[in-house]
């Protein structure tokens, strides 16, 4: 397709936002996010913890003790560093694989294993801590994020929603839907497009002919940027502004996160080597968020490796209990289900299904 | 108390809720400026302000994430869908999401949503804005289907639905709005969800109906009446949950039932309450429990509607063959 210059000149405007370049030299210095040697450290211990807990993730659902878990190593940056912009009292809308932002925000990692096991007391938000359950259909989370941008606008708080999709998210009509309804009320809303270029196996070069996905908030009438995902502060400074932007009237932005997910879609039989080369694998290794974050924080002498090998042994550790707390949950049963089918008063029809089930249980 | 068609019930009914508590909220497409294409959120903006009464982008699924939403931080949704036949636009944030959220929270979230939507046939509508889609709802665990058949009903029963916790699917049959007047309160009550009423006592047949075919029914007792045969009508009010106690009572005094409805035969409400009447009163019936339905096509093109639809005559006549069985 040979682009007309109209639309080339809209598509030039969204270039990759960068802090660190990939050798972790800051190469815009103007956007440096203020934050404190403690915070940076902060940073990189949760990036780090990240990984380790992934790697258990994955180990553990091979061993049977896990069950639906999508990766996370490689989009460390992104989640990490999106969801540390945040304050406590914003909404998170999650896609599936956005566990460590919502653990990060307040949901206990055996929750998440037990969410993972599909056990009802995963879906158990704390009180106070205010995040929507991951969502599994691509995209209903965007149009909902609208309603709770709505809700914190009419309630007068100074507060955000975010949520989160991947690059597939962003062909849905949800996808449009939600941005476009945040920008005609004017809502404090985040829409975060993790986009790792690949919506299970379909490239997002076949997802749509846009150049970037950052643009398609034009078409909301919204702001749109597009940021090096594996270069954390680039996306905590993004999402600051972002919010910023929000809670002070001035409405929804669209963030793309450039990224990449190094292993499968899910640990459900996904095989990536059926749909990338790993020419490609290795190219976006050497962007790898961990390796250019340390080489930053090792320029300003802040981080050693005595440090990061306690961080590593810290995460072995709280997985092994947080496993062994998720195994100590109650026997889900099918009568725990009918009892949250409704909040109000349960059918006499079901009442009756109820009397089966506890018969059926207590064999 | 005051003579109200079944739109000015239900636009009272909204004004009550609106009144009785802040956290309610009315939108959807034209329901503001313009007070809906029905009008039956007319004056409603103007009394309660922009901030509660609003219009929303044209787009079906994302007023229902709006309600979802909204529902997170604390707002009592009445959604307005401009007619039922856009509800496939809707269905997954109504039956996929909001349905299910009081269940994948474990019990810690829930969507105090109603959502209200015109449908119906006999009003010669273009394609997708007639079509009787209960079905599809009532198989939906977490949702409940409210259908009101009179003017009276229409307002006790909205209040009710828009104070429930869960999402109430509340069906209003576009040839009932203005078709007749009663006397409807003007202070507040409730009906409860779940709930029949016998609207027309009898010792021959049960006649188990719905929203407009409630009306048709009783038309048709009237004929039967004539001919000596005594019709109970049962109007089920919600059809999910259905109110099987009142149904069973009424079989096991009758000993025959047929169920009416205007949507298509396969599976559906009425077979949903056939079932029922098999499953507990079998041994009551003389004759095989009979269903007066639709045809199981698509809803027809306007210049067949007058067929396609059951009439007075459909259920007089299925009463006779069951009572002559």
């Amino acid at each position: 397709m040979e682009k007309t210059k109209e639309l080339q000149q809209v598509e030039d405007q969204f270039e990759m936002f960068q802090i660190l370049d990939e050798k972790g030299k800051v190469v815009n210095k103007d956007a440096m996010p203020d934050l404190s040697d403690e915070q940076l450290k902060e940073m990189m211990t949760r990036m780090v913890y990240t990984r380790i807990w992934d790697q258990r993730a994955i180990s553990l659902n091979r061993q049977g003790r896990l069950g639906f878990y999508a990766p996370v190593a490689g989009q460390e940056a992104s989640m990490i560093g999106s969801q540390y912009a945040l304050d406590k009292k914003d909404w998170i809308l999650p896609g599936y694989r956005d566990i460590p932002q919502i653990y990060y925000h307040g949901l206990p990692l055996h929750q998440a294993f037990l969410w993972s096991r599909g056990h009802f007391q995963g879906g158990q938000m704390p009180e106070g801590v205010r995040v929507m359950m991951p969502q599994i259909i691509i995209g209903a989370q965007i149009t909902q994020t609208a309603g709770v941008a709505m809700g914190l606008q009419k309630d007068g708080e100074k507060q955000i929603a975010i949520t989160y999709t991947g690059d597939g998210g962003a062909s849905q009509g949800d996808f449009y839907e939600g941005m476009n309804f945040a920008g005609a009320y004017n809502l404090p809303a985040v829409f975060v497009v993790q986009n790792n270029r690949f919506a299970i196996s379909v490239p997002v070069e076949k997802q749509s002919a846009a150049k970037t996905i950052a643009q398609k908030a034009v078409a909301a009438g919204i702001h749109g940027q597009q940021v090096d995902g594996m270069d954390i502060l680039a996306v905590y400074a993004a999402t600051k502004d972002a919010r910023d932007r929000g809670i002070e009237g001035n409405g929804p932005t669209l963030l793309e996160l450039l990224t990449y997910r190094y292993g499968p879609h899910t640990m459900a039989g996904d095989d990536p080597t059926r749909y990338r080369t790993s020419d490609e694998d290795d190219e976006w290794e050497k962007k790898d968020p961990l390796v250019r974050f340390r080489k930053f924080l090792e320029s300003k002498k802040i981080w050693s490796e005595e440090e990061e090998d306690k961080i590593v042994e810290q995460a072995k550790e709280d997985v092994k209990a947080a496993i062994k707390e998720a195994d100590s949950a109650p026997k889900q049963k099918v009568t725990d289900l009918i009892d949250i089918t409704y909040s109000d008063a349960q059918p006499e029809s079901l009442k009756e299904q109820r009397e089966q089930f506890e018969k059926k249980e207590s064999k | 108390m005051a003579q109200m068609t079944m739109i000015q019930a239900i636009t009272d009914a909204m004004r009550n809720e609106l009144k009785n508590d802040e956290k309610v909220l009315v939108y959807g497409e034209d329901v503001g400026q313009n007070g809906g294409v029905f009008r039956a959120t007319d004056g409603l903006q103007k009394e309660f302000g922009e901030d509660r009464v609003f219009d929303t982008p044209l787009a079906e699924s994302g007023i229902g994430g709006l309600a979802h939403g909204l529902s997170l931080t604390g707002y009592r949704s009445v959604m307005e869908l401009q007619f039922f036949g856009f509800v496939f636009e809707a269905f997954d944030s109504i039956a996929g999401q909001m349905a299910r959220l009081h269940y994948r929270s474990g019990g810690v979230y829930n969507a105090p949503v109603t959502i209200r939507s015109p449908f119906g046939g006999g009003v010669k509508t273009p394609e997708m804005h007639a079509d009787s889609l209960e079905g599809l709802m009532a198989q939906t665990p977490g949702l409940k289907v409210v259908i009101p058949s009179n003017p009276y009903d229409a307002k006790g029963l909205l209040i009710s639905a828009i104070r429930d916790n869960d999402p109430v699917v509340y069906l209003e049959h576009m040839k009932l709005y203005r078709s007749f007047r009663e006397e409807v309160p003007e202070e507040e009550y409730t009906i409860p969800l779940g709930k029949a009423d016998v609207k027309r006592e009898g010792t021959d047949i049960t006649i188990v109906s719905y929203g407009a075919m409630v009306q048709t029914s009783l038309k048709a007792a009237e004929k039967l009446e004539k001919d000596g045969i005594s019709a109970e009508i049962i109007d089920l009010r919600t059809v999910s949950p259905i109110d099987i106690e009142t149904i069973i009572e009424s079989v096991k005094k009758t000993n025959r039932a047929m169920v009416v409805q205007e949507a298509q035969k396969q599976a559906g409400i009425a077979a949903n309450v056939v079932a029922e009447i098999n499953d507990r009163a079998i041994l009551s019936l003389e004759a095989p429990v009979g269903r007066v339905t639709a045809a199981d096509t698509v809803f027809p093109f306007a210049a067949a509607e007058d067929t396609w639809l059951p009439n007075e005559k459909d259920v007089a006549a299925k009463a006779k063959e069951i009572i002559e069985f």
